[in-house]
């Protein structure tokens, strides 16, 4: 544990002054710590909120004789305050913080920060003081009520003056405060004001003034209309970044499947692979491009649609070509192909996970509204997959392969007497699957973890959406990989996300019962299974 | 060509056929449910009394639970390899013996059997998840082996053949959870359990409700989750808590296991879940499980063992050392960022304790190993004096909560005075209260209400439950 030792002399000369405090904060008692907070929140002023600012976000240094410095992120320190010399004398030392001062930075913070110029400083301050009962705040808040002019910040100190008010005794306070819950309503006031419509146990109403319950039945609809819209976009956003996943694993599955009628066990390996391209971008870009190693995820998007198709290439080379119209056998000799190629990665990279790791501009979200935060990263796969389906269909409906691809799709022998060349576009077709399948690997390290058996996790699923959808079909794929998406994550919330699966897999078993050929199924003459 | 085909279908058949046969026969010996009373001296297989004593380890080295099991291994040949320098067991030799189970539960009983009977080791160091240990259970009773068992777990278990190195939910969930509710750690109302769906948290879970129950939380302030393992998608989870939480202190007990921690701490990350506001506890998340994760976002989570690898006494430097050293010898992969944790920390000391039982017993032979296991003490690296309980078969371990620190070590919050004794079976589950776990004589058993023998003048006090 990190401690600060003083002489008592020099304590008391020091004492009572902005330097004690600020060697009180390296105490390693957080009693004394809180107790040194509260002293410099109540000096108040701009260096006073930088000193605790940059002591939440653990960037405060502070020398032996109570001088503060701020550390900053590309190195060095700037000075905190007036009695801050530079260069600092050295030892310096990082105060220790935990939990327990950080509950009570934050709101000393909030509090400070209620009387900064800046309104937007000052609106964030009271939304996060409004977030919980703070019964100590509240005669601070009335204060800065009266003299708040920004319609913003008055709503959010309204609110936050709400916990407090709703128990008031006078029921025109507590018709305000059930207002002001209404104008923004959150889930937090669900079970106060629940409670004021509620009933005791001899069936009379809590809250006896009628004006009061009608606030309250305003102010409980407003926070159940929220809590609806909240559900169902995030819902509908989980489940579409679920989809994207799905989408992005199983359309270089249609390809090939549609296509070649070919079963590829080996697919979950070819977005392995596309995967491991990705790390190894990755560590190219640490080693010779540190500066710019957040780039690394452009780089491996062409990277790996190139590795997985070239290992795609192999495959079809060496064992699909010769299995011909033998479902079964090819079953089996990529499923054999994917033990090899789980093995090989293994043997290259380890048996354990590798770290891919988001770079800055795909960490984070931001809160849309009350509780729903929008992830970048899931934002990004599901323009990502867009991307990728609309360069699949521009592929196969305005270039000269896809249209050889689709004819071959349609009836093999005719397009074979056509004069096109079947076992080219074999080749070509499966090595895009193939490719395609790639990219989703590289999604697929952003979302979760990087190890041999990646691929093994989500082959089950990459055929399910497949026969969901429809063979061969890219419509039939996008509506079946949204829609299970959807599914899930609707059914999640309600049986929990083991028993999730369970329900889609039961349902999707009864869908293909009553049709079996998919939601979109290919219409030609002689389509064979 | 029509018979060619035929007898081609015929040879896929089969084929399949043998393959699906191997999973078929590991199923039927992992049959046994409870743990049994142990086999009457099973007759050990002839070992050998001279040449190297033949150790084994039984970890997953790929699979969901590699990301942890990896450097238990590690550390294991790192201790024996100590013991060798100093000159051996009874001057012989300890020979390591590494499977690979592969996070394959029922595998763990083929490889334990296999380690047994086929490699005929002195001992086995292994395991990690409650479901693997349960499922090589009825392999070392049936077959009279010694497992050595490093991970904290659920409790609920004392087996003849097993030595719990690990913590025992009165070690760690309980206190934990104490350290939470009070006003340190943020005065928690409403709870969130939350675990991969598997034996350990689900039994943790249930002890944890009782526990709650018992301090005066109603049921709906606790909302309880499980995902399968290798699971990665927390994101409703994740939303799920904040709604769960708005309005009143939470906290969440996390008994995530395996590389799904990876996602999930990640979405708590991205989604803006701060420890100030909403406090996740882990059990299974130590400095390993956060190597691979950006741990900025993360600082104030909050995970609860018996070590930490920031405790500073003179024995965990030199342990550190001795650990960063053997991974620079041996070229792991990341020697230099190598880092030790909880399960290490209990593996390395199981295994000297085992290794000072065998020289106090004069033989490997498993039962005389088991009686002198039960009085070994050593100096383990958080600096206490640990002691195997003959009587429970658990360790007595001193409790550490930490918040996890920017570089991904942690920041020890709050400690037990020094070690504190196991209590296998739970006394606030109404069922394991009654039963009590006792080696010596007269109980002579893991998990029963009365004493296996009658004393002619029975004991004033019953010292056998704290």
């Amino acid at each position: 544990m990190v401690g600060c030792v003083f002489s008592t002399a020099t304590h008391a000369a020091l004492a009572d002054t902005w330097a004690a405090d600020v060697l009180a904060l390296g105490a390693s008692d957080v009693n004394e710590q809180v107790r040194a907070v509260n002293r410099i929140a109540r000096r108040g002023g701009t260096e006073a909120i930088a000193l605790l600012e940059a002591l939440n976000d653990t960037s405060l240094q502070i020398d032996s004789t109570g001088a503060a410095y701020r550390k900053r992120s590309s190195g060095g320190v700037v000075p905190i305050g007036p009695h801050s010399p530079m260069p600092p004398k050295p030892p310096i030392m990082a105060p220790v913080i935990d939990n327990e001062l950080r509950r009570a930075l934050e709101m000393t913070l909030a509090t400070l920060r209620l009387t900064s110029p800046d309104s937007r400083v000052r609106r964030r301050a009271a939304e996060e003081i409004a977030r919980q009962p703070n019964d100590s705040l509240a005669p601070v808040v009335r204060q800065m009520l009266v003299s708040e002019r920004d319609v913003h910040v008055r709503r959010a100190l309204a609110l936050s003056l709400a916990w407090v008010d709703v128990e008031s005794l006078d029921p025109s306070v507590r018709i305000k405060a059930l207002l002001a819950i209404a104008d923004s309503p959150g889930t937090a006031f669900k079970p106060a004001v629940e409670r004021i419509l509620s009933q005791t146990e001899h069936r009379k109403p809590v809250e006896v003034d009628a004006q009061v319950r009608a606030a309250a039945s305003k102010a409980l609809s407003a926070i159940r209309w929220l809590e609806t819209w909240t559900n169902l976009l995030s819902n509908l956003f989980y489940g579409l970044s679920l989809g994207s996943v799905l989408l992005l694993i199983s359309l270089g599955l249609t390809i090939t499947f549609g296509l070649m009628r070919v079963i590829n066990m080996a697919h979950g390996e070819l977005l392995m692979i596309g995967a491991y391209a990705t790390y190894v971008v990755q560590q190219l870009f640490l080693k010779y491009l540190p500066n710019h190693s957040d780039w690394y995820l452009v780089a491996a998007v062409p990277a790996a649609f190139f590795a997985a198709a070239i290992v795609g290439t192999i495959v079809e080379r060496l064992v699909l070509r010769f299995l011909h119209g033998r479902p079964l056998e090819t079953l089996l000799a990529t499923w054999g192909v994917s033990l090899v190629l789980i093995q090989v990665v293994r043997q290259l990279f380890g048996a354990q996970n590798v770290t891919v790791a988001n770079p800055a501009w795909l960490s984070g979200g931001i809160e849309l509204f009350a509780g729903f935060v929008l992830t970048f990263n899931r934002a990004a796969v599901i323009l990502f997959s867009l991307a990728v389906v609309s360069f699949v269909w521009f592929v196969l409906s305005r270039t000269n392969l896809g249209l050889q691809v689709r004819a071959v799709t349609q009836n093999r022998d005719m397009a074979a007497s056509m004069g096109i060349a079947t076992h080219r576009v074999d080749g070509w077709t499966f090595a895009m699957g193939a490719g395609v399948a790639g990219l989703g690997g590289v999604a697929l390290s952003q979302l979760g973890n990087v190890g041999p058996e990646l691929g093994q996790g989500y082959i089950i699923d990459a055929f399910m959406v497949v026969v969901l959808g429809g063979v061969g079909n890219l419509a039939g794929t996008f509506a079946g990989a949204m829609g299970l998406g959807i599914a899930t994550k609707w059914a999640e919330p309600v049986v929990g996300a083991v028993l999730g699966k369970i329900v889609i897999l039961v349902l999707i078993i009864l869908f293909i019962q009553r049709r079996p050929q998919g939601l979109f199924a290919l219409k030609g003459r002689a389509v064979e299974v | 060509m029509h018979r060619r085909k035929a007898n081609t279908r015929f040879w896929i058949v089969g084929l399949a056929a043998c393959a699906c046969k191997g999973p078929a026969e590991s199923q039927t010996q992992t049959a046994a449910s409870t743990p049994p009373e142990p086999a009457a001296a099973a007759p050990a297989v002839a070992k050998n009394e001279t040449g190297p004593i033949r150790v084994g380890i039984l970890h997953s080295l790929s699979g969901t639970m590699a990301i942890s099991e990896t450097s238990l291994k590690d550390v294991a040949l790192m201790t024996i390899d100590k013991i060798n320098a100093a000159g051996g067991v009874l001057k012989r030799k300890l020979e390591p013996v590494v499977v690979d189970p592969a996070s394959n539960w029922p595998l763990f009983a083929e490889k334990a059997r296999e380690l047994i009977q086929k490699e005929q080791v002195a001992v086995v160091f292994g395991c990690w998840t409650s479901v693997s240990r349960k499922s090589v259970l009825p392999v070392f009773e049936e077959l009279n082996g010694l497992l050595f068992y490093p991970v904290q777990y659920e409790g609920e278990e004392s087996s003849y053949n097993v030595f719990y190195t690990g913590a025992a939910p009165n070690q760690q969930a309980i206190p934990a959870v104490e350290y939470l509710m009070s006003s340190k750690g943020g005065a928690a109302k409403r709870w969130v359990l939350l675990g991969t769906d598997y034996v350990y948290p689900r039994t943790t879970n249930k002890i944890l409700r009782y526990f709650l129950k018992s301090k005066g939380v109603p049921d709906d302030g606790i909302m309880e989750k499980y995902t399968p393992f290798g699971h990665s998608d927390y994101q409703t989870i994740v939303s799920d808590i904040k709604k769960f939480a708005a309005g009143a202190r939470t906290a969440v007990v996390s008994t995530i296991n395996g590389d799904s921690n990876v996602p999930f701490y990640k979405e708590l990350a991205n989604q803006g879940l701060k420890a100030s506001d909403i406090p996740v506890v882990a059990f299974s998340v130590g400095e390993e499980e956060l190597r691979g994760i950006d741990t900025k976002p993360l600082v104030g989570h909050l995970a609860a063992w018996n070590y930490f690898m920031s405790i500073d006494t003179p024995e965990n430097r030199q342990f550190i050392a001795e650990f960063k050293a053997y991974a620079k010898a041996k070229n792991l992969p990341d020697a230099d960022k190598r880092v030790t944790n909880d399960p290490m920390e209990a593996t390395y000391v199981g295994i000297q304790m085992w290794a000072h039982a065998v020289e106090q017993a004069g033989t490997t032979e498993v039962n005389a190993v088991r009686q002198a296991v039960g009085y070994q003490v050593m100096r383990s690296p958080s600096g206490f004096n640990m002691a195997l309980d003959g009587k429970n078969h658990h360790l007595h371990k001193p409790v550490y909560i930490g918040e996890i620190k920017a570089d991904g070590q942690f920041q020890v919050v709050w400690k037990t005075e020094g070690p504190i004794r196991a209590q296998p079976w739970s006394p606030y589950v109404p069922d394991s209260a009654k039963k009590i776990a006792d080696w010596s004589y007269p109980w002579v058993c893991g998990n029963c209400t009365e004493p296996k023998f009658k004393l002619e003048f029975p004991l004033t006090d019953t010292n056998n439950n704290p």
